[in-house]
């Protein structure tokens, strides 16, 4: 057991992985010698050398379309976008191509790679640097999608995104990366789909996404203080999506709410509403109620996306405002 | 244009098989066509009648284990991947027996097993797939060679520079074959382009040759072919070859053609890659009866194979939730 930070954990879960089995390559922008321009990926080139690491031009369709040709002759590649805005960039390769190769050639073609990408907002980068897209890649039929919340889930379910046949988007989150905690030694493996319950409650049920996990359980906190018991669920997975963690935590708590950083139309809560609505409408006390980034562009200015991305006081007062 | 070279020996074995792989491609695409008018292709479909010549000459270099990738104009480059003709028609009429059984289409002819790695209906996604291929190969010391064909409007799309830059920087076994049939889907190539040649013309912006082939000459892509695929075997890197050949139809089912001047057309037609070809042959003593024998041999196997697709059933509707994921199936929740 060791202290790690979560931005230590994306190469020590990439280099477990690289370890195991010489079909894991890894190629990015900056990603080699520089070890990434967030410091993410220090030590891999020189611990597996220019052929399993390799540093691309500033070319994300050749990244993706790059690693996909690779999957499909053999290696399990992941590819490294530097931030999750510019998978528009090359979004033809993780939409039309990658996503729906396997079933357009009824089965003949595996795609077994990672696209992994520091996704979410909070460090002031401004409209284009910011998002939160892991919507996006939600709502598109053959993408698997894992957004980590702590250090140790980074190297497990990095493990599980890379031994999984199918395509993963990995979407780490900027503002984590300094985020500490003690991490078990030796190899951490999870497995895609599972949510966990971070926090148990009793009164209201609180799912959440990424960095939203931790706004989340600062919100639990002061909840308390409140006399109100809440329950917060790490989704952890948007695809596969463990529905039973939350379908049962509504049934004890009677009240759902999701904190989401994503822009507020489709967001991944729309789809968490809508199968409550459907599978649990009588176990609610009340609406559904998404917390959420408002349906605009991220501003740069720190007391602007401050408002915009959901705080915990938010979370706390509309939880308040609804009991 | 490079002309052939005299001391280049093709043997009599080759040039049957290059004859032989034309005459089943012309033979394939007819009977597309074909099937298009009698209403069991449905959607659309692009024909690579007059450009046989090309995927002639560079199926016959190629290695079992080669890897090519083709646009929705690659019906003739999967065929000569040795893909029988019935699973590429039963696709194109998106039936039981089709390759990716009716679930691709005409534009996703793919047997990934005979290396036929796919027809793409994107213009430009596959070039870097075909580079990223063709680096999995260099990894694991396979030796493979990937080739890569498209149109001359794909030169115009960024994953054109992105991918000929990485191939070139990493000195990849690709061969980049644009197949410039003077016309990028209705628009005149040379109204959207500021050079002459779409591909040949931007080689030296990435360190290649510039080379330009008659493509309607099998005889002169082989001897392309076996210089470029050799290089590339060799690890001496990507080549960007430029083909010029021509369309004989529009560019799908919807387009009549009629923008293409009338003499422009025929002039065109007069060097079908097959009646060229055919002419050498007999005038290098080649018996026309057997000749014949051949070009029946091919509309035969179209034809049996069009009766296969005739015959084939719908898609069972089971198939609909089957394939997106790696255990075969569709679940995205527990």
């Amino acid at each position: 057991m060791a202290e790690l930070t979560y931005r230590n954990a994306i190469a020590r879960g990439i280099g477990q992985e690289m370890e195991r089995d010489e079909r894991v390559v890894f190629i990015g922008e900056d990603i080699g010698a520089a070890g990434g321009v967030f410091k993410t990926t220090v030590g891999l080139f020189e611990r597996f050398g220019p052929d399993r690491v390799r540093d691309t031009p500033i070319s994300e369709q050749a990244i993706i379309g790059g690693i996909m040709g690779a999957a499909m002759n053999g290696l399990r590649p992941i590819g490294e976008l530097m931030f999750s805005d510019f998978v528009g960039v090359a979004w033809d390769g993780i939409a039309n191509q990658i996503a729906k190769t396997r079933y357009m050639t009824a089965g003949q073609v595996a795609l077994p790679l990672v696209i992994r990408t520091a996704n979410g907002g909070g460090t002031h980068f401004g409209g284009q640097h910011s998002q939160s897209v892991e919507n996006w890649h939600m709502m598109i039929p053959g993408l698997k999608v894992v957004a980590p919340a702590t250090p140790r889930d980074v190297v497990g379910l990095m493990a599980a995104a890379v031994r999984d046949d199918d395509p993963v988007i990995f979407l780490d989150h900027k503002k984590l990366y300094a985020l500490k905690e003690d991490v078990p030694d030796g190899e951490i493996v999870d497995v895609l789909g599972k949510a966990v319950i971070r926090h148990p409650g009793s009164d209201v049920t609180i799912v959440a996404l990424a960095a939203m996990v931790h706004v989340a359980l600062e919100a639990a906190g002061r909840l308390a203080e409140h006399g109100v018991s809440a329950e917060v669920i790490d989704l952890r997975t948007l695809v596969p999506l463990d529905t039973a963690t939350f379908l049962e935590s509504v049934s004890r708590t009677g009240r759902l709410f999701t904190v989401e950083e994503n822009p507020r139309l489709c967001g991944w809560g729309a789809e968490i509403a809508s199968i409550a609505a459907e599978e649990c409408l009588w176990d609610l006390d009340g609406p559904i109620v998404r917390i959420t980034t408002p349906h605009i562009p991220l501003p740069a200015a720190a007391n602007l996306e401050d408002l915009a991305i959901p705080s915990a006081e938010r979370v706390v007062q509309t939880v308040l405002s609804q009991a | 244009m490079s002309p052939p070279n005299d001391t280049f020996e093709i043997t009599e074995a080759t040039r049957l098989l290059l004859y032989q792989s034309m005459l089943r491609c012309r033979a394939l695409e007819k009977k597309a066509y074909d099937l298009f008018m009698e209403g069991l292709v449905q959607g659309t479909t692009h024909l690579g009648l007059g450009q046989e010549a090309v995927a002639a000459g560079f199926a016959a270099t190629l290695r079992p284990d080669d890897m090519s990738f083709a646009t929705y104009r690659g019906h003739n480059h999967m065929l000569l991947r040795g893909m029988a003709m019935a699973p590429i028609l039963g696709e194109c009429a998106a039936r039981a027996n089709g390759c990716c059984e009716g679930k691709g289409g005409s534009m996703h002819i793919t047997e990934v097993a005979k290396g036929a790695m796919g027809s793409y209906a994107i213009v430009g996604a596959h070039l870097p797939i075909a580079v990223g291929a063709a680096w999995a190969g260099v990894v694991r010391g396979t030796g493979q060679v990937s080739l890569c064909f498209f149109g001359d409007g794909t030169t115009n799309i960024g994953t054109f520079h992105e991918a000929v830059n990485l191939a070139a920087i990493w000195k990849l076994p690709v061969v980049f074959v644009c197949e410039n049939n003077l016309y990028m889907e209705y628009t005149p190539i040379s109204a959207v382009i500021p050079v002459e040649y779409p591909a040949a013309d931007r080689a030296s912006a990435y360190g290649l040759e510039r080379i330009i082939v008659d493509g309607n000459d099998a005889d002169a892509v082989y001897q392309t072919a076996v210089t470029t695929v050799e290089r590339a075997r060799r690890g001496e890197g990507p080549s960007l070859v430029e083909a010029l050949t021509y369309r004989h139809k529009g560019h799908s089912r919807a387009d009549p053609g009629k923008y293409r001047p009338d003499e422009e057309v025929a002039a065109w037609l007069e060097r079908d890659p097959l009646l060229v070809y055919r002419g050498r042959l007999e005038s290098l003593g080649f018996p026309p009866t057997v000749l014949d024998e051949m070009e029946q041999l091919a509309r035969a196997e179209a034809e049996a194979a069009a009766d296969e697709v005739r015959a084939a059933p719908l898609p069972d509707p089971a198939a609909l939730m089957t394939d997106v994921w790696a255990n075969g199936g569709s679940e995205w929740r527990n």
